[in-house]
């Protein structure tokens, strides 16, 4: 037998912590947390009315009525443990829903600070309204708006991850992808079944770089939760990302099809503008390098900004100076034009994802393009891994 | 552990109004009609019980008894009404919510039945069958939860246990006998047995509330409902498996039931409340006879329920003495 209190201890004492941080969103996270403190100071009759108010809020918030479910146990026997289901329940069910309890607390008291961001988004190009970041561990997507190039912090959403965790590699590997994607399109309510919820938005996995290490599987989306579900554990998706219904409505109004990055991270490494606008100058000089010795038609500079390991999926390094030489020799002048420059760092790995609209003309030839290139920093110098149109 | 709050004293002083106040003519009949329904002769009861009532249409005994008949015949519907009646008229009653909340639960009403139990502990707060069943009942609340929770049909076997009718209107504490009445309010009094044939509250609806009597001012708290809050604190400490608070009850000078050493028996009471998973004690009808030479004695009808042992109902006697302010047991006994 234990106590209510030391039942939902570990939880109640960080919904404690959260009260001490400042500023935070409304959700259900502090409604949730003004539950636990009211148990850990044992107003069980507080913590039950907030937790009815919950109810009433999120008629479907399993983790809300298990919490009921305790408080109304322990008001005529001793509670014997956290979820006092009848044994025949299985116990990874009630150890689910404790799961999610902590994300949903940890996710509220360790929110960051205002000056604190991703260091992934080095630079977010003018079309890109906002960005999504997804913190595995934390079981959080945090969304971003692009102000100037630069991410501004503006929510936060607790979400569901793939069943065997992250790194997806294979198909039905029940894991969700770990790399820098965008939302390709957006499926309405209408056209999935109920278990999607209020919507879905596939993204691009697997994107060049997983196809590059012949990572496979598809159907990688961010979708809502069937009707009797506000929200699922942190683990129990098949590596989609799974958000409550009203959250992925509030995402998919910051959603461009095909513009939206979504970068998941298993755990964001947080930095400061600071550092991150001076990590973005760097890249963007060695950028501006390349392009401009591309345009002075120095082949043997222009190759100095590509790597040992280059690789662009059809040719390595020695066959794209090749082609170069040869293609860049026969022209009298060229000129390259960038816009919409995006730069962002792929998680777990050292390279940046660079794309950007290349406007190319030159005595011979004139094209316009999507492209992409990943950056890599090695031996103190910015050189491109991977290039190809997007 | 979480428990519902310590039920105060046994509001004894409040019996004392309702059973001086009947009106002993009709109680026979009613006795009469108590002994036919509990030996399942429910038509006959319902008989004499209807012929109570065509006298005295507002007899609180005859109406409940009534209301009993109707309950253990399955017609729930003149058993609500009856039970419903009574408490409008008799507020102060607590059998009458305890028995609503029988037939509310019983009907897969969990949050009336609820309410129903809650009104009868306020009414009388040390109220053990309320207890009880307002126990089954957030059980069973618990479990609808906890089937939102996990999206489960649990069929919470524990969940499942037949709330108690009381069948005696007495106030709650049944049979109270008039030596524990007399012994509360004037400890000196001798018994006065005639006074049991009169268990019939008053026709009248009104009772005197429980604030207003004597021993629940705080400047007249007695020495006896000072024993009782000992008793009940007691057994609270055994409801919560605090073993600690427990033995704390016990004087230094305690004598051991089988004269065995003090640590043994520390030993072996630490082992029994520690074994179950839960445990629920209950105090009934405590009667304390204060001594002059310091010492209390208490009788009452102790309940004991756990995980390993379903339940039992003892007779227990418990001779307190009064060290540096508080109360300690000096022996226990089981049995009359």
């Amino acid at each position: 037998m234990i106590t209510l209190r030391r039942a939902w201890s570990q939880l109640a004492a960080a919904a404690l912590l959260i009260f001490a941080s400042a500023g935070f969103a409304a959700g259900p996270e502090k409604a949730l947390s003004g539950v636990l403190e009211a148990i850990e100071v044992n107003r069980l009759d507080l913590a039950m009315q907030r937790v009815e108010a919950l109810i009433a809020a999120h008629p479907n918030f399993r983790l809300a009525h298990l919490i009921r479910g305790d408080l109304l146990f322990a008001r005529g026997r001793p509670l014997e443990t956290f979820g006092n289901v009848p044994k025949t329940v299985p116990r990874e069910k009630v150890e689910d829903l404790r799961a999610e309890a902590l994300s949903r607390l940890r996710a509220l008291r360790d929110r960051p600070n205002a000056d604190r961001v991703p260091r992934y988004m080095l630079q977010l190009h003018s079309d890109q309204k906002h960005a999504l970041v997804v913190d595995s561990r934390r079981s959080r997507l945090y969304v971003f708006e692009n102000v100037g190039g630069r991410p501004q912090f503006i929510a936060d959403y607790y979400v569901t991850l793939g069943k065997n965790g992250i790194e997806k590699t294979r198909e039905g590997d029940q894991k969700t992808p770990i790399g820098v994607y965008h939302v390709t399109a957006n499926l309405p309510r209408q056209k999935l079944s109920d278990f999607y919820g209020a919507g879905a938005y596939p993204i691009n996995y697997p994107n060049a770089w997983d196809k590059r290490l012949g990572r496979n599987g598809h159907g990688i989306w961010l979708h809502g939760t069937p009707s009797d579900t506000y929200s699922r554990p942190p683990r129990a998706s098949d590596g989609c990302i799974v958000l409550a219904n009203a959250d992925l409505e509030a995402v998919g109004r910051t959603v461009q099809i095909g513009l939206t990055p979504v970068i998941i991270a298993d755990e964001i490494e947080w930095t400061d503008a600071t550092a991150l606008e001076s990590e973005r100058k760097g890249l963007a000089g060695a950028f501006d390098a390349w392009r401009a010795d591309w345009e002075s038609r120095d082949t043997g500079k222009y190759l100095t900004h590509y790597a040992a390991r280059f690789n662009s999926g059809e040719q390595d390094l020695a066959a794209w100076s090749e082609h170069k030489r040869k293609v860049n020799g026969a022209k009298s002048w060229i000129k390259v034009a960038v816009s919409r420059l995006a730069m962002l760092q792929y998680p777990r790995e050292s390279f940046v994802v660079v794309s950007f609209d290349q406007d190319y003309r030159s005595s011979n030839l004139s094209n316009v393009m999507r492209k992409r290139q990943y950056w890599i920093k090695e031996d103190g110098r910015w050189q491109i891994l991977y290039e190809g149109g997007e | 552990m979480i428990t519902y709050p310590a039920p105060p004293h046994a509001p004894a002083a409040l019996l004392v109004a309702l059973l001086l106040a009947a009106a002993p003519a009709l109680a026979d009949e009613v006795q009469d009609a108590s002994k036919l329904l509990k030996s399942g002769q429910h038509q006959q009861a319902l008989e004499r019980v209807n012929k109570v009532l065509a006298a005295k249409p507002k007899d609180a005994q005859a109406r409940f008894l009534k209301g009993l008949i109707f309950a253990e015949q399955g017609n729930t519907k003149e058993a609500t009404e009856i039970f419903l009646g009574l408490t409008k008229d008799y507020p102060d009653l607590p059998e009458p919510y305890n028995n609503l909340a029988v037939i509310y639960a019983s009907q897969g009403q969990y949050d009336k039945a609820r309410g129903a139990l809650e009104q009868s502990i306020r009414t009388h707060p040390s109220y053990a069958t309320a207890y009880e069943n307002l126990g089954d009942v957030y059980a069973k609340l618990a479990s609808q939860a906890y089937d939102k929770a996990l999206q489960i049909d649990s069929a919470n076997p524990g969940a499942k246990n037949k709330l108690a009718l009381v069948r005696e209107l007495v106030g709650g504490t049944s049979p109270v006998k008039p030596v524990a009445v007399a012994a509360v309010t004037t400890p000196k009094e001798p018994a006065k047995p005639t006074v049991l044939a009169a268990a019939v509250p008053s026709a009248e609806p009104a009772r005197p509330a429980p604030e207003k009597t004597a021993a629940d001012k705080p400047g007249a708290k007695s020495g006896s409902a000072d024993v009782i809050e000992t008793v009940n604190a007691w057994a609270k400490a055994w409801s919560s498996k605090n073993v600690e608070g427990y033995l704390a009850f016990y004087a230094k000078d305690f004598k051991t039931p089988g004269g065995e050493a003090r640590a043994d028996w520390e030993k072996a009471r630490r082992q029994r409340i520690s074994a179950p998973k839960s445990i629920v004690v209950t105090v009934e009808g405590p009667k304390v006879s204060l001594a002059a030479d310091g010492q209390a004695r208490v009788t009452f009808r102790q309940g004991y329920r756990s995980d390993v042992l379903k339940s039992s109902t003892t007779t227990k006697t418990l001779v307190l003495a009064k060290l540096d302010g508080r109360w300690l047991i000096q022996q226990e006994r089981v049995g009359n």
